[in-house]
């Protein structure tokens, strides 16, 4: 039942978008194929869904790894913005360097990046006890300003018009394309890497143990002598370091250079994958999939149909709107009850 | 069957069946229950004790089989229905949140909107009359176990039953506590209240049950009057064979010292909890230490220390073979070769959404090498549990069953068969047989023996006199955080501890309570 929960969910956002659609004056059949087929129907079209889903796998999966153990970091979308800035800023600083070493430096510090960026709200959960839902999500606004601060300021293109953004990142700044004449490109072996070692940590390391443990009977753990501590900070580093990869990999992949805004939520939005694919590493891929489908499908239903782009983030709210829904109601039942007036 | 004269049976149960997947639960279970009987269920674990109670308490529905109220038909759709007939129970896994107070806890198990002051005043009245202290401000996740028992206890009685269905309510009380709680059962006995009453100790039941009717393998084996019957024929009817009792090594060959308290002194982080203060003890190898006393009194306070979840004020004042252990964590003193085995089974000693598998790996993988190339080593993980099963007779139907399906006893001696067959050196263990049958317990005291006279030191924690009084070599009673002198069980009696554990720590007494083992 717990797996097929995101089915349900899902064939729930189909009909209410059905309703939603025929709202707008759309007919809701030829709406649907827009979102759900037409993106697709296309070589091109696939492997822009395997772009899109790219940073949403990678986040997704670090996510899934705090979820278990029950850290709430919903702070990936900073956690990407800096590991975009760290990485994207060793390209700033040695442009015109040309090395095959370039570009796994820039991988490397993206992920450095995120780590640390998720390392705030680790240390002040573990000294302070602050809430890592509030800080991380905070957080965001402050990585997404300092982006802004650097594009605007000491970071713009001297060649580029006074526009808010980076120099074009070079090609031995750029992650290798996997196909030609697609943006397929290299993230996506990293993002499908992740996920396997995600995996592998989770079920065959005694670090990955320690995470469910913790996650599932937090006194059990403090019992075998797990600290509660480290899997904080060992489960924001991590995803941080995803994020921060999702990060590097879109602005040295499709994005091409540093913007004020590189990413359309995807740090949000892998909250959602990570829960419909049920925290499973192999769910996310999936999950992540769908979810990079309802941005394509966002933009073809726009340009087609000529819908509001922000039926993507109804679509997306609606998803896990009814994926908690249905987790609930599997789990419990209804039930009206009237209180006696025995003392009032 | 012999019927007493014309009497209508207040709760008569004919041919009850209930069948899980691969199980017959209940087969055919008839059972009769008179107006003011104190009857009792015995059965192994597993008999099929809990199908039946949860059957006649609405929680699970009947394959087939009739039950009659008074004699009249009886169909119990819910637990609501139950207690709306008169049925309460004390379930022996208790249901409370933990975030919540007493009070509101059992304004929850009430029908209809509460009068908050009104109810904690009722808690207080009906828990003193009843020898159940309860502060109903308390929160529930600052109890002992023994405390949330009584929580139970005393929500049932709130809602005056016709018939009480007790799961081994003794088993956290003082003797004293016990005593003046059958009281309490006879009085209501007396005004007419039948009482269903689970329990291993078979001591009581001869001294409070007017009946008996035996479970064996979910068939209804045999009633009988437990009032002519000895504990030992009674247990045998239960598990089929023979008992022997456990071989107790009266004069133990002492070892040298391996665990050595020294001035232990604790501050509870918990506004509730009790604060260690003081304690002294030794344990030798070759020695079984038991400690008795009333749950609250500092138990899981000296569990958390002993085991490292919580750390000593001083590295000194733990000794283990003369290395001070006090501010080791968990894993650091498994590595020294001690094992534990806690209060609460599913959630402290048990992971009760993993497997079995994953549960003996929890504390067993650093002792036992489970660790290979970094790598969980999981087909030598499986077979450690196998063998756990297979040893500690753990009734499963499988090692990837989660830990949270197995029943109380039998997730009990899976978790004390993984701590014992890591071989330690000092093995620390609360209430070692709670909600074990009789046939099991005696294997685990046999275990705990045949362990301390291979020579390792062994710290039974434990409100079970009578468990104590069988294995243990010394006993000490801890009260109100401190901790009495250990002595010879041959020089005690179960007055004397019952009296230490009953708190007499009058500032006159002090001193004797405070006094060097």
């Amino acid at each position: 039942m717990v797996y097929l929960t995101p089915l349900l969910a899902l064939l729930l956002t189909v009909l209410t978008s059905t309703i939603v659609f025929s709202l707008l004056g759309v007919n809701p059949l030829e709406a649907l194929e827009n979102f759900f087929i037409k993106p697709i129907d296309n070589q091109y079209g696939a492997t822009e869904l395997l772009v899109k889903a790219t940073p949403l796998i990678l986040c997704a999966i670090g996510l899934s790894v705090g979820f278990r153990a029950n850290v709430w970091n919903i702070g990936a979308e900073g956690q990407l913005t800096m590991g975009a800035i760290i990485g994207g800023g060793v390209f700033i600083y040695l442009h015109d360097v040309e090395s095959v070493l370039l570009l796994p430096a820039m991988i490397l510090m993206g992920a450095a990046g995120g780590a640390l960026w998720a390392a705030i709200p680790a240390f002040l959960k573990t000294r302070f006890n602050a809430n890592e839902i509030l800080t991380s999500l905070m957080l965001v606004y402050v990585a997404i300003l300092v982006l802004s601060l650097l594009v605007h300021g000491p970071w713009r293109d001297p060649d580029g018009f006074n526009f808010p953004e980076s120099r074009t990142f070079s090609e031995s700044a750029t992650m290798p394309i996997l196909m030609e004449g697609t943006r397929l490109h290299f993230g996506t072996i990293i993002a499908l890497l992740a996920v396997f070692g995600t995996w592998i940590m989770l079920s065959k390391t005694l670090v990955g143990f320690q995470v469910k443990v913790i996650g599932a009977a937090p006194k059990a753990g403090s019992y075998a002598g797990f600290s509660q501590k480290k899997i904080i900070w060992f489960c924001l580093l991590f995803g941080g370091a995803m994020a921060g990869l999702a990060g590097v990999s879109e602005v040295s992949g499709p994005v091409g250079q540093l913007l004020p805004s590189i990413s359309p939520g995807y740090g949000f939005t892998a909250i959602i994958v990570a829960f419909l694919g049920r925290l499973h590493p192999v769910g996310i891929i999936f999950a992540g999939l769908l979810m990079a489908l309802t941005y394509l499908g966002g933009e073809t239903a726009q340009i087609n149909l000529g819908l509001p782009v922000a039926v993507t983030g109804v679509f997306q709210g609606m998803v896990l709107f009814y994926l908690l829904a249905c987790d609930v109601l599997v789990n419990y039942r209804f039930k009206m009850v009237r209180f006696g007036k025995a003392a009032s | 069957m012999e019927t007493e004269g014309a009497q209508t049976p207040r709760l008569e149960l004919r041919g009850i069946t209930k069948a899980y997947p691969g199980v017959l639960a209940n087969d055919s279970i008839n059972l009769k229950i008179l107006p003011g009987e104190i009857h009792a269920l015995l059965g192994e674990n597993g008999a099929g004790k809990s199908t039946l109670v949860k059957i006649i308490y609405g929680v699970l529905k009947a394959d087939s089989g009739d039950m009659y109220w008074d004699g009249n038909p009886l169909d119990i759709p819910n637990p609501h229905a139950a207690r709306k007939t008169g049925i309460g129970m004390i379930f022996q896994h208790f249901s409370l949140f933990e975030a919540m107070t007493v009070t509101e806890n059992i304004a929850l198990g009430l029908p209809g909107r509460q009068n908050m002051a009104d109810l904690a005043k009722r808690i207080t009245e009906i828990s003193e009359n009843y020898g159940l202290p309860l502060q109903p401000d308390r929160h529930v996740h600052t109890l002992s176990v023994g405390e949330k028992q009584r929580i139970e206890i005393v929500r049932c009685l709130l809602q005056n039953p016709k018939l009480l269905i007790m799961d081994e309510p003794t088993s956290v009380l003082t003797p004293q506590e016990a005593d003046k709680m059958f009281e309490t059962l006879r009085r209501l006995a007396d005004e007419g209240v039948s009482i269903l009453y689970i329990s291993h100790k078979l001591d009581e039941i001869k001294s409070l049950c007017h009946k008996a009717t035996i479970l064996r393998g979910g068939k209804y084996i045999s009633e009988c009057d437990p009032t002519v019957e000895t504990a030992k024929s009674l247990a045998e009817m239960m598990i089929g064979t023979n008992l022997t009792a456990p071989k107790h090594t009266d004069d133990a060959k002492r070892g040298a010292v391996r665990l050595k308290a020294h001035n232990l002194s604790l501050e509870s982080t918990d506004q509730f909890g009790v604060d260690l203060n003081l304690l002294n003890f030794e344990v030798h190898g070759g020695e079984i230490l038991g400690i008795a006393g009333v749950a609250g009194n500092g138990q899981v306070e000296l569990l958390e220390v002993l085991s490292g979840e919580s750390r000593a004020e001083n590295a000194e004042q733990l000794l283990f073979d003369q290395q001070p252990i006090g501010k080791l964590n968990p894993i650091e003193r498994r590595k020294m070769g001690i094992a534990f085995v806690p209060e609460d089974r599913l959630g402290h000693g048990s992971v009760p959404d993993m497997s079995l598998v994953d549960n003996a790996f929890l504390s067993a993988y650093s002792p036992k090498k489970l660790i290979s190339n970094g790598l969980i080593d999981t087909r030598k993980t499986t077979d450690y549990a196998e063998k756990i099963v297979e040893k500690f007779d753990v009734r499963t139907a499988g090692v990837s069953h989660t830990a949270g399906s197995l029943s109380g006893g039998n997730l009990q001696k899976f978790i004390v068969g993984r701590e014992m067959l890591q071989s330690p050196q000092l093995i620390i263990i609360a209430h070692p047989t709670w909600g074990v049958d009789a046939g099991a317990a005696a294997a685990i005291h046999q275990a705990i023996i045949d362990l301390a006279a291979e020579g390792a030191a062994i710290l039974v924690v434990s409100q079970d006199l009578d468990e104590l009084f069988a294995i243990s070599n010394r006993i000490a009673v801890i009260a109100e955080g401190r901790l009495s002198v250990a002595r010879a069980v041959q020089e005690l009696t179960i007055e004397e501890i019952g009296l230490l554990m009953g708190g007499t720590t009058g500032t006159a007494d002090k001193k004797e309570i405070e006094s060097v083992a």
